[in-house]
């Protein structure tokens, strides 16, 4: 990767540091209001 | 499509096909990066920063997609009053607006080594960030109002007005004379661009594209289950 080499880390450390993010953000989310559903005995049926 | 409008059983669908499509989105990106990192040659005009390409061309195109696709809930929202538009909206913006900061950072980082600089003015680039404010727009409107649905109908109206920029973004490069080059894979006459370099794209972009796709579930599910949730704290 040579010379170029910390623009293509930079690039990809970019792309997982806001998609890894956002997809854990989302599934913490999501987590929490199941959670929340849960215990006032709202969960919906599968 | 009206069939799943009905929330019920939109939330059956999403919950069914999640793992399997959270398995699809794994495998997918384990072959793009694959592809892209150890497997595709060098381009000869650009050496090793093609593979910026990689990531910079797809999150720009999802970016795009998702914007039509909030035009397309906005639109949902005011003519059938569909809650669930209003919804998925809220779960689809801030994706969206991911997608566009990724494309506008990678492309940015591209920029340095083969223009010279981070950033020009250039018609492509302007658009692109315009799109980006407009996703942050659409996403303070809809949070912006006590009542919700004043919210999402503001949020609609902007999704609306928007997407003319859709078009400015994708034709701009042959509009004007930009620094951006020209399209070289969605063109009529078809890609300009070897195999080699052309499949770990397009690798790419069907992993982002279900990646896009399973966050927008997940996150519909949540706002789904939020709004549930405040209407049983208000009764």
């Amino acid at each position: 990767m040579n010379k170029y080499a910390v623009f293509i880390i930079s690039a990809y450390l970019a792309v997982f540091v806001i998609l890894g993010g956002l997809t854990i953000a989302s599934l913490r989310a999501r987590n929490k209001t199941r959670r929340a559903l849960a215990e006032r005995g709202l969960e919906r049926r599968r | 499509m009206h069939r799943f409008a009905n929330p019920a059983r939109f939330h059956r669908f999403s919950r069914r096909v999640q793992p399997g499509l959270s398995l699809a989105t794994l495998l997918s990106l384990g072959i793009g990066l694959w592809l892209a990192l150890l497997q595709s040659p060098p381009d000869y005009q650009q050496g090793e920063t093609v593979r910026i390409m990689y990531v910079h061309v797809p999150t720009a195109w999802l970016a795009m997609a998702g914007y039509a696709l909030l035009a397309a809930l906005g639109a949902a929202l005011l003519v059938w009053r569909h809650p669930l538009a209003a919804l998925m909206a809220r779960a689809a913006a801030p994706v969206g607006a991911s997608f566009a900061a990724v494309c506008l950072l990678t492309g940015s980082l591209w920029g340095r080594p083969m223009w010279g600089t981070y950033w020009v003015w250039d018609a492509r680039l302007t658009s692109m960030v315009l799109l980006s404010f407009l996703y942050l727009g659409h996403i303070a409107l809809s949070r912006a109002y006590d009542n919700a649905e004043r919210g999402d109908r503001a949020a609609a109206i902007l999704a609306l007005i928007g997407v003319i920029n859709l078009p400015i973004i994708k034709f701009s490069v042959d509009w004007w004379n930009t620094l951006h080059q020209p399209a070289s894979v969605a063109r009529l006459s078809g890609p300009t661009i070897h195999p080699a370099i052309l499949v770990p794209l397009l690798w790419m972009a069907v992993a982002f594209l279900l990646l896009f796709i399973l966050l927008v579930l997940v996150r519909t599910e949540t706002e789904m289950d939020r709004r549930r949730l405040e209407i049983a704290e208000a009764a």
